[in-house]
């Protein structure tokens, strides 16, 4: 396979038998039966549970922790602070492990210093009220801005990376910078340039699902770990080196995942889990309250960010230039570098600049939130764009189909596109009735495009058949969106059985090699690819043994229709010989026939989509509804096109309500003010319209069948797209998020 | 935590009287149940008053008047046609507090008693001029619902007091009441700015007129000044101009999580006319 | 701490069990009945992931005592099926994909199964308000309407 040059994967197929249908999901009875077991289902004899003591403060030195009360209370078994865990850890481990267990210093709300382990989770909870925690308080900055300004308190010296610029604030720890032309040259072709400054707050993913875990460790070394998570294999390695075991030690078994966004990319309780196991030799189990989760677990960053950019009165862009500085909370890591590399994706241009700063303040550590980076960077440049058009009075997707990236391009962080499908996106968004729809008073249509890069990943799948000539498939990437569906019709698509034939389950870490998180938009691309050269490899063994069986060469056998058959009148006069016949000879003819593939593919291929949205703003109120609401994304190849309809309606509902919404609100004392979903506002059912989706199949060159992910790109138009609505609609241009009614009501009465 | 079920307000009562710690009351249980789930309110005495006689009843009285039992639910009082024709505005305030699910167990007198300024149904009863009965150590007594809340989290309950049942006037002829409140979303929140407005007719004529706003000020308020605005006009673009003033002015808010003060005074100006158009229009008997 | 004794039914079924009166409904169904259909998103009432119903009205289990079920009747999403043959909900949650993760959909199919109980020919906006209780973060709700609305029709047209 030659998996490092992109472009040699694509097969070009014209058709497909099971690719590209609505089957019903493996996973679906249990689901609408309630018997699905997600993290909090699990329950283990003599099972203890768990709870969490939290730091009330933004910023704080421990002085002391008492846990002797709580250690008193009849029921408690263990009480773990961050004595009990590994020493000398460095990097992202050792962040992790100071992000879910603190050492000498709170520098959260929320922020875990110890954990107990009680006979039932009242009791847990009761002991936690018990333990008493000694601080002394230090100055806090929870604000991506106030974080930067000389004055601001040092939430970690020493963690600077030698790339940030000499002089900068210690709270900036690490700086991307990137573009290609002559920016003076560019700005100087323009006729009108437009600056401005744009700020986004964080945003949660709010998966339903709270984070749970159940764990038995011994003092043997040996472990088990039942938990929610988007990547088994990472918290495996991360949790034995947290508690100081090998990783070969420790099975981790992904439970269903109730959502996870990016958000379950990394550990929070596991390793808090597996001490109190180890500590009290029993099984432990922790689930968070969505008040933790909120509080606690890793949020997206929130950003400050200056767009510029000119454009000719016909509408070319003649220079680019963003700054993206982003919050992490007290680590290092936003992803300040990948904003920046989204920001210009689209736009085919020859003067562009890019920067990125990543800043700590007083919040949880960042998490990755479906294409982390890439909205607010959309959200910032997309709605400059915007503004340019309305300026010079052009088409939004006219202009945007004039600038767009294709086949060719370079991109401002380095790349040379390969085949990509923008034009197709902006083209079916033109051709789409929505565009031509009439709009009611006080409501505008917005348009924007939004970029992600797509990931491969470290895969590693086994297909296993069986004697009745069915398959089994291990991957090791969690189902989060109905991938098990996919592999499956992948699989069928190689081996020429039946798609109700085949069955896939999300092996655990003891069944199969290491397997990168289901995250980037990475699991049908790499899960898939990577079933689809196990079937081809199982293929291979299914020729052998037919060649074998009418005594030709191997060569001489193709693989068609489910069906050795000799490749030409050459090979031999033999009748095709169906699957179910080879391997029900199996056992004899040189034993189970298995297919495998590992691999690291790099031919992900990036995606574009565009969004169209109606928007109308109540005058009086500043209160936005979503009247009506439409995605084009290029999906490569849909190889279930509902599931991928889902993942772009999924998407677009997170962006309406990160720009309408959602947002955390910090108070003075930096602590977190909207801990319950009454207050953390993700859009509800009565919020949305329906939202229309039109798959575009621009084939990716890097996947046997095309498939480019469509995870996250759904999430990056929307901010832009309904601030350029609210733009239309009232003629306030909102630079800040969310777009809440007081925000916008206040636009509305500077107009 | 202790859990008792008494059969009457008098045990009711006198198990909250006698108590020690932290006593609360459970009927709906939806602030509650939130607070122990959170840890910030764990009782030492929940007394549950769902098994007491009449709790779950609405009566119409001979005088046209209602009386609306301590345990009787959202949805219980919006699927009383009954109830709904008579007092639209009290009906939809209840119905505007949280969910489906919430409305099959919030009560307004669970909703009265947690005394947040931003309860959707207090200025919706507060308008209606509600009163509630209440029984405790000093006897039997009648309170005004306007009169309840003394602060946020407070009311003029003391120890031993517990609600026995809400009255609500008899409606009589040419009248309409409304309630609306503002928020970010179109369910699920909690009211950034609540109106309600409740008026009587002579023709085209207002005759009686009552505006309270919610989540303005630390209490629930009854602006007599905006009813003032509008009693003797036609709800013209002039009264409705002074209501929208008088009601601004009323204001005392907070910023917070949920709004600002400037966005606050000038929504509670555009509901009260929002609400005051539909009362008047109930009034005349359209409905809407 | 002295636990209540409760007798109650379950899906038809009778049951008994001891519990903590700080317990909650989702507690108990989850933790002493083993049935963890119903989930809790919050614990606060914001999310009806736990949604169940008690003498046909639909509750957020999290914003009920174990305690208070005493004589009542609960239904929960582990019921909606009739042994083998499923409910038409469910067929259709499975065919529309109105379900991605599916952490929501037992507290969705009981809710919306308790809507098409009272009202059997909803509008789009009455199934969306319905709903508005019932967070899904994966969907953007679309399927689901779609698959209540669809449903809804199928059952006017066999009854």
């Amino acid at each position: 396979m030659a998996l490092d040059k992109p472009g040699e994967d694509y097969e070009g197929r014209t058709s497909y038998t099971h690719v590209g249908t609505r089957v019903d999901r493996p996973d679906g009875l249990d689901k609408v039966t309630g018997r699905a077991k997600f993290g909090a289902d699990a329950h283990a004899p003599g099972m203890l549970h768990g709870a969490i003591v939290r730091s009330p403060h933004a910023h704080a030195k421990i002085l002391k922790i008492d846990t002797s009360k709580a250690e008193a209370l009849a029921g408690v078994k263990a009480v773990v602070t961050r004595a009990d865990f590994a020493t000398g850890l460095e990097g992202e481990e050792w962040n992790v492990l100071e992000n879910v267990m603190a050492s000498d210093t709170a520098l959260y709300d929320g922020h875990a210093l110890a954990a107990i382990a009680a006979t039932s989770s009242l009791i847990a909870r009761d002991a936690v009220k018990l333990v008493e925690v000694e601080y002394e308080l230090l100055p806090h900055v929870t604000d991506v801005d106030e974080a930067m300004k000389p004055d601001a308190p040092v939430i970690r010296a020493g963690q600077q990376s030698k790339l940030v610029p000499e002089g900068m604030h210690p709270n900036v720890v690490n700086y991307y910078e990137g573009g290609h032309g002559d920016m003076d040259a560019g700005f100087a072709e323009a006729d009108l340039v437009i600056e401005r400054h744009f700020t986004t707050e964080a945003a949660h993913q709010g998966y339903i699902e709270p984070h749970a875990a159940l764990a038995t460790l011994g003092a043997d070394g040996k472990g088990e770990l039942w938990c929610c998570t988007q990547g088994h294999f990472i918290v495996q390695k991360t949790c034995a080196a947290l508690v100081g075991i090998d990783t070969s030690q420790l099975r981790v078994t992904a439970s269903e995942i109730g959502g996870g966004f990016g958000g379950k990319t990394t550990v929070f309780l596991e390793p808090l889990a597996l001490a109190l196991s180890r500590k009290s030799n029993r099984p432990v189990k922790m689930v968070m309250s969505r008040s933790e989760i909120l509080r606690a677990t890793g949020p997206t960053s929130s950003a400050s960010m200056d767009i510029k950019i000119g454009m000719t009165k016909d509408g070319r862009i003649t220079a680019g230039k963003g700054v993206f500085r982003l919050q992490g909370g007290a680590f290092p890591d936003a992803p300040a570098g990948m904003a920046a590399e989204c920001s210009f994706a689209p736009y085919n241009l020859n003067a562009v600049s890019i920067e990125g700063y990543e800043v700590m303040a007083n919040r949880p550590k960042q998490a990755a939130y479906r294409a982390p980076g890439s909205p607010m960077a959309a959200f910032a440049v997309e709605s400059v764009v915007d503004e340019l058009c309305k300026a010079l009075e052009l088409d939004p997707i006219e202009t945007r189909l004039k600038n767009a990236s294709r086949e060719g391009t370079k991109a401002a962080y380095g790349p040379t596109w390969d085949r990509i499908g923008l034009v197709e996106c902006l083209e079916a968004a033109q051709a789409h009735p929505h565009m031509q729809a009439p709009l009611r008073e006080s409501e505008g249509r917005g348009v924007a495009a939004g970029f992600w890069f797509n990931h491969g990943g470290e895969t590693s799948v086994s297909l296993a058949l069986s004697e009745d000539g069915t398959a089994q498939i291990s991957v090791g990437t969690p189902d989060i969106g109905g991938s098990r569906a996919s592999m499956a019709l992948m699989a069928a698509e190689i081996l020429g059985i039946e798609y109700e034939n085949i069955r896939v389950t999300v092996a655990d870490t003891a069944t199969l090699g290491y397997n990168d998180v289901s995250h980037g938009s990475r699991v049908t691309y790499a899960s898939g690819l990577a079933t689809i050269n196990a079937a081809k490899d199982a293929v291979g063994k299914l020729c052998d043994r037919a060649a074998q069986r009418w005594g030709i060469d191997p060569e001489a056998v193709i693989w068609e229709d489910g069906c050795a058959k000799p490749a030409g009148p050459n090979a031999g006069q033999f009748d095709p010989m169906p699957l179910k016949e080879i391997t029900q000879r199996m056992g004899r003819t040189g034993g189970p026939i298995s297919g495998h593939f590992e691999a690291t593919p790099e031919g992900a291929g990036v995606s574009f989509g565009v969004h169209i949205v109606d928007a109308h703003v109540d005058r009086e109120t500043g209160k936005t509804s979503i009247d009506r609401y439409t995605v084009i994304q290029d999906a490569g190849k849909a190889v279930h096109p509902t599931y991928v309809e889902g993942q772009f309606q999924g998407g677009a509902a997170q962006g309406i309500g990160w720009a309408l919404n959602e947002e955390y609100v910090y108070g003075e004392d930096g602590r977190l003010q909207n801990t319950v979903f009454l207050d953390y506002r993700i859009p509800v059912a009565s919020d949305l319209p329906m939202i229309d989706t039109v798959i575009v199949e621009v084939p990716n060159p890097g996947h046997p069948f095309g498939v480019r992910g469509v995870g996250e790109t759904g999430i990056c138009p929307p901010l832009a797209a309904i601030a350029n609505a609210v733009s239309g609609a009232v003629g306030v241009r909102m630079t800040s998020l969310p777009m809440s009614p007081p925000k916008i009501l206040k636009a509305l009465k500077e107009q | 935590m202790k859990y008792h079920q008494p059969s009457s307000f008098a045990d009711a009562s006198a198990i909250a009287a006698g108590a020690s710690g932290v006593t609360r009351y459970l009927a709906g249980g939806t602030d509650v149940l939130v607070q122990l789930r959170a840890d910030l309110v764990t009782p030492d005495d929940l007394i549950d008053v769902k098994k007491i006689d009449g709790v779950h009843d609405i009566v119409r009285n001979s005088d046209d008047s209602w009386t609306i039992g301590v345990a009787v639910t959202g949805a219980e009082m919006s699927e009383h046609p009954a109830l709904c024709q008579d007092w639209p505005g009290v009906v939809e305030a209840m119905d505007l507090i949280g969910s489906t699910q919430v409305q099959g167990r919030a009560t307004l007198v669970g909703n009265l008693c947690n005394g947040s300024p931003a309860a959707d149904s207090v200025p919706a009863m507060v308008a209606a001029d509600i009163s509630v009965t209440v029984i405790g150590p000093k006897g039997e007594r009648t309170i005004k619902v306007e009169d309840m809340p003394t602060g946020p989290g407070r009311t003029v309950l003391e120890k031993g007091d517990i609600v026995t049942a809400v009255h609500v006037p008899s409606r009589g002829d040419n009248a309409g009441d409304a309630y609306l409140r503002f928020i970010p979303r179109t369910e699920m929140d909690i009211a950034v700015v609540g109106c309600a407005v409740n008026l009587r007719l002579d023709g085209d004529t207002i005759t009686e007129a009552r505006v309270s706003l919610g989540a303005v000020a630390p209490t629930v308020l009854l602006v007599q000044e905006a009813a003032d605005a509008i009693i003797g006009t036609t709800l013209d673009d002039k009264a409705l101009e002074a209501l929208s003033k008088a009601a601004e002015a009323a204001c005392n808010p907070i910023n917070d999580k949920r709004g600002t003060i400037e966005f606050r005074v000038e929504v509670a100006g555009v509901l009260a006319k929002r609400a005051a158009k539909i009362a008047y229009a109930r009034a005349k008997g359209k409905a809407v | 701490m002295s636990k209540i004794h409760v007798t109650t039914k379950v899906n038809g079924d009778e049951v008994e069990f001891l519990c903590d009166p700080r317990e909650t409904m989702l507690d108990v169904l989850r933790d002493h009945l083993n049935l963890t259909g119903a989930k809790e998103g919050c614990g606060t009432g914001d999310c009806g992931a736990c949604s169940v119903t008690v003498d046909g009205r639909l509750v957020c289990s999290c914003l009920m005592l174990g305690a208070e079920a005493e004589g009542k009747e609960i239904a929960t999403v582990e019921g909606i099926a009739n042994g083998e043959a499923l409910h038409p909900l469910q067929t259709k949650f499975i065919e529309y994909a109105a379900l991605q993760c599916g952490i929501c959909t037992p507290g969705i199919l009981v809710a919306a199964k308790n809507l098409l109980e009272r009202e059997p020919d909803p509008t789009e906006e009455q199934v969306r308000y319905w709903l508005a209780g019932n967070l899904c973060r994966c969907t953007g709700y679309d399927k689901i309407i779609r698959a209540v609305m669809d449903t809804a029709a199928d059952m006017r047209e066999a009854s």
